[in-house]
Formats: structure tokens, C-alpha cells, sequence
């Protein structure tokens, strides 16, 4: 069965595993066997429309699945896979400037 | 909930955010964890380069999946997790924002250093709770 790496923050919603063995013959299935299996993970996994969150990525060895065929990307029993969250942040204040009378 | 760091590293994370200003930036906080403790302890830093784009560095930062990957492989070599992660808020104070709430995941900390004019002045560290709501502070303990 393919693996699917569990970043840190998320492993308490999949039992605490940092690797789970999932079945399934696409990124999707593969997902959609991982979120079965650990249901508490869909909320940090997913928006409220069922989509991939912006900042959640999933890398098939070296290469973003968005980068091959999404969620369409096949995936092979000895495939490894991670997901992997990228950061962003920032302080919400834009700059200004002042107005010169 | 509390993120223990030594002076040495908090003086490396400074040192990457100091040069940064007056742009944001930003670095990951590895450690040994496995997302359920309370207080997490920093063992190493990674900094990396802000990669929002250019003209939006002074109030934002990114770091892509990429550098994750890379910041998760090298955690790995060294035995450790990624627990978190530090950024600047340039002439701003240390505080989360709204943005950074929404994308924020749960558990990691996230260390703030405010950089008034140049020079690192006071950080908090923030967790997101785990219905996503809200951050809380946690406290910053420097052995």
C-alpha cells in the first residue's frame, strides 16, 4: 500500500501516526482513504467547499501533485507521499502614507 | 502551553530578522514533538527567504511548500520535527493577525518578533486553537 506522510500538527487527528498506509490508485483516492480512515483531519485538510486549503500540499516524492496531475495523479503500492503545509503570514496593516497638504 | 528556547537560537532567529527588515521574514522552529505536548522545546531554526512577492514583503511572508519540504527533509536528518514557526512584524507589534490565523494550522507555534526600526524588540508566541477560532498566547521561556 502507498504511505502518506502526516506533518506534525496534524498527527493528533490521524491517532498520532506520522506515516499511514492507505489504499487507493490516485492522489484523490488516496486521500479520500486517508480522511475514512481519520475523519477528524477533513477540517484542516479541506475548506467548507470540499477543496484542498490553499496552504495544504501534497508531494508525491519530490514533486507537488499540483505540478502533475493533481488529484488525477496515479499512485503506485510503493508510492511514499506527504503532505506538506506551506506558511504564510503577516501583520494585517498596510502601509500608508501620509498626504502632503 | 509553552515554546522553550536558548539565547543562542533566539539570537539566530533576531539576526535573520533584523537583516530581513524592513521586509517580513521568516524560518521554521524544529524540535522534538509529537504534536501533542504542551511545551514544545526549540532545538534548531531554519531561516528562509520570504517568498511573497516582492512588493508585499513589508507585511507579509511565505514560505512554499518546497522550502517545507526541504525544512521537513533536513528536520528529519537531525532526528527532529518541525514545531513551528518564526516571523517578523516590521515596526508593528508582536500580536497575530487575522491573516495569520487563517493560515495557521493547529499546535505549531508561532513565534512573532516584532523588529522596530532595525532592531528586534519583544516577541510572543501564538497557537491556533484547535476549531481553527482563535489564537492563543503561549508563554516564551528562554534557558
Amino acid at each position: 500500500m502507498p504511505t502518506i506522510r502526516i506533518p506534525t500538527p496534524l498527527r493528533p487527528y490521524a491517532a498520532n501516526s506520522a506515516e499511514v498506509a492507505v489504499a487507493g490508485e490516485t492522489v484523490g483516492a488516496v486521500l479520500g482513504d486517508l480522511t475514512n480512515r481519520h475523519p477528524d483531519l477533513r477540517k484542516h485538510l479541506y475548506n467548507d467547499s470540499g477543496e484542498l486549503r490553499a496552504f495544504v500540499n501534497v508531494f508525491l516524492g519530490q514533486e507537488d501533485v499540483r505540478h502533475l496531475q493533481g488529484v488525477h495523479t496515479p499512485v503506485k503500492a510503493s508510492d511514499q507521499l506527504r503532505i506538506v503545509p506551506s506558511v504564510a503570514g503577516g501583520q494585517s496593516q498596510l502601509r500608508t502614507y501620509p498626504i502632503n497638504p | 502551553m509553552t515554546l522553550i528556547i536558548s539565547p543562542e537560537l533566539y539570537y539566530q532567529i533576531t539576526a535573520h530578522l533584523q537583516a530581513a527588515y524592513p521586509n517580513e521574514g521568516a524560518g521554521l522552529l524544529l524540535g522534538q514533538a509529537n504534536g501533542t505536548e504542551a511545551a514544545k522545546t526549540v532545538k534548531a531554526v531554519l531561516p528562509f527567504a520570504n517568498k511573497f512577492e516582492s512588493g508585499e514583503q513589508y507585511h507579509r511572508y511565505l514560505i512554499t511548500a518546497q522550502d517545507m519540504l526541504q525544512g521537513e527533509i533536513e528536520a528529519e536528518k537531525l532526528g527532529l520535527d518541525v514545531i513551528g514557526v518564526f516571523h517578523s512584524h516590521p515596526d508593528h507589534p508582536a500580536q497575530a493577525s487575522e491573516y495569520d490565523r487563517e493560515h495557521a494550522l493547529p499546535w505549531y507555534s508561532y513565534l512573532i518578533v516584532s523588529v522596530q526600526k532595525g532592531r528586534a524588540a519583544d516577541a510572543h508566541s501564538w497557537v491556533l486553537n484547535d476549531d481553527r477560532a482563535k489564537f492563543v498566547e503561549e508563554t516564551i521561556q528562554q534557558t
